[in-house]
């Protein structure tokens, strides 16, 4: 679907090739945690042994941006692909039910919309030091469903009022059935465009909190963590900075061309 | 023997600022297996609110009055709870929608749809229920059945997704087939093959067929028994014949006088004057009589169905003079 439009074939390749690197990478190169010798090999500039040069702990930067790009990818799909379907399925019983269920469910969507998510963020990881992993999937998930289920919703609500949703009723089908047989076919195309979307902002969000020292600690290596370690040798060992920097920006962009790829493809007033 | 559906007193009412308005109000009918009854009658008339009402399926916040009564075969539809309500329809009662653009789910192939009503009300494995509907799509006389299994409804013509559609209200086998407007949104050359294949399916199947319909001509030849309907209540009610030959009500009469023929003189055609009033507006004698060039002082008071012929009914107080 994405592949038929210039700019999805060239987010997916980008895609493809970051992923390559986030898979196969940390396998390939040296531990990313792995030491040299802390005076010949520290700051070395990019150049032969090291790809992308190495840091002040004389650390591989091109292993060490792979282990992150893992991290930020991995974290954001799974944080991505739990709001979406926690977003759809809140969406889809408000929008199929209506009445009361739909109303407490959306204004309660309300509410939380207007708690912003980088404050719930930073209050869990500052209470919560040295957050596992998984639990900060959890998080990243359980505050990021929220726009997916408005969307999910208004789709809902409209193709309940398709005559094809009378016809299932007439035929005898319950709502459960009329929810997931009928009218969740007909949203996967949105919900899929909210999911790669989303992968975007969870890994800009991971990247941004690493890099304020909240969610992933060293010496686990993450983008914004890399970023934010590196700032003091910014001046004399820039490729320290730059090549997780670049990573993140190509990582989102790559997600974000796919996504919109995806909106024009599925969208049939732009076909 | 018993009719296989009886309606008795079917009122529906919907809450308004300013009181319940009743959009079908006191309609009572009964079929028999192997028969067809059209309801006739305009947009505004309750003829599809009736329909719909059979599968308790009033729209939101509309509700079947106490004492409405609906009985097909041994159940009494309007005493099952939900549950049960839920196997009749599409399991005894099969339905049939008028626009077969929109009644179908654009995302499901043709097969996986009639697969799907197979599997709705039958236990069987995928691979029985797509035979079984390849089977349907020949029964309903789909051309090369087996393309027309993977294709999607925007692949198909307005005439064989109707077929599809009818092929899906047929597949728990139903003793009731309810059409609601099935030709009115197709072409005129598909409309009389849709027509031939519904009574072709009824004489085969032994169902019982409820055609809903605001065109008298889809009528003709096609229902035994024919119950006009208007603002809310049925006005007139004859089998065909007899409604063709003698029309009883002035709107019945009416009808007849605004529809173009091919033969006979050519003169004007006379329309009814007016519309349909809305249902918070009806009169409270006949709601006939402020278009009824036939009015007179009794039209103030409400008249019930009186016999004005062999087997017919007509709602009017002309026919309260005549002796019976």
């Amino acid at each position: 679907m994405a592949w038929s439009k210039p700019v999805g074939r060239a987010g997916l390749l980008l895609l493809g090739a970051l992923a390559l690197v986030a898979v196969f990478g940390p396998m390939a190169l040296p531990d990313p945690a792995a030491q040299g010798d802390l005076l010949a090999e520290s700051l070395r500039p990019p150049g032969e042994g090291h790809l992308f040069g190495t840091d002040q702990l004389s650390r591989d930067v091109f292993s060490r941006v792979a282990s992150g790009l893992r991290l930020s990818l991995t974290l954001g799909v799974l944080a991505a692909m739990l709001a979406v379907t926690l977003g759809t399925l809140i969406g889809l019983v408000a929008g199929t039910w209506g009445g009361a269920i739909d109303a407490v469910l959306m204004r309660l969507v309300d509410a939380l919309l207007a708690i912003p998510r980088l404050f719930v963020l930073l209050l869990a990881l500052a209470v919560w030091d040295r957050i596992p992993l998984p639990a900060l999937v959890l998080l990243l998930g359980l505050t990021g469903w929220y726009g997916t289920s408005r969307l999910v919703r208004g789709e809902a609500r409209r193709l309940h009022r398709e005559e094809f949703v009378r016809a299932a009723e007439a035929l005898g089908s319950g709502r459960w059935r009329i929810a997931f047989r009928h009218l969740l076919p007909n949203v996967a195309g949105p919900v899929l465009v909210a999911a790669t979307l989303g992968i975007g902002d969870v890994m800009l969000l991971e990247a941004g909190l690493s890099f304020l020292g909240l969610g992933v600690r060293p010496p686990t290596p993450s983008l914004g963590g890399m970023i934010q370690e590196s700032r003091s040798v910014f001046a004399t060992a820039p490729w320290t900075s730059i090549f997780p920097g670049v990573a993140i920006v190509l990582a989102v962009l790559a997600v974000n061309l796919v996504g919109d790829a995806l909106r024009e493809a599925l969208d049939p007033r732009s076909a | 023997m018993t009719p296989l559906l009886e309606v008795r007193d079917l009122r529906v009412g919907f809450p308004t600022g300013r009181g319940a308005i009743h959009p079908v109000d006191g309609v009572s009918f009964t079929l028999d297996r192997g028969r067809t009854l059209a309801v006739v009658g305009e947009s505004g008339s309750g003829k599809s609110l009736t329909a719909l009402a059979l599968l308790r399926l009033v729209p939101s916040p509309g509700v079947i009055e106490p004492g409405s009564m609906v009985r097909l075969g041994d159940q009494v539809l309007t005493e099952l709870d939900e549950r049960a309500m839920r196997a009749v329809r599409g399991g005894r009662i099969g339905m049939v929608f008028q626009d077969p653009m929109t009644s179908l789910n654009p995302v499901f192939t043709a097969g996986d749809q009639i697969a799907e009503a197979v599997r709705a009300h039958r236990k069987v494995t995928a691979r029985e229920a797509r035979d079984r509907a390849l089977a349907l799509l020949e029964e309903v006389g789909m051309p090369a059945p087996e393309r027309r299994l993977d294709e999607y409804p925007h692949q198909l013509s307005g005439g064989m997704r109707q077929r599809v559609m009818i092929a899906i209200a047929l597949a728990a086998e139903p003793e009731l087939l309810i059409a609601d407007e099935p030709t009115t949104a197709l072409d005129v050359t598909v409309q009389a093959q849709i027509l031939e294949l519904l009574d072709a399916l009824r004489a085969k199947r032994g169902m019982a067929v409820l055609l809903i319909t605001h065109d008298l001509g889809v009528v003709a030849g096609r229902a035994d028994d024919v119950a006009v309907m208007y603002a809310g209540q049925i006005v007139e009610s004859a089998p065909t014949a007899q409604l063709f030959a003698a029309p009883a009500h002035p709107y019945t009469q009416g009808l007849f006088a605004s529809i173009p023929t091919l033969h006979g003189e050519r003169g004007r055609l006379t329309p009814i004057p007016g519309v349909v009033p809305p249902p918070d507006q009806w009169p409270s004698g006949c709601r006939f009589a402020p278009r009824c060039a036939f009015r007179f002082e009794k039209s103030s008071e409400p008249p019930p169905l009186l016999p004005a012929g062999p087997g017919q009914l007509a709602r009017c107080w002309l026919h309260a003079e005549q002796p019976a």
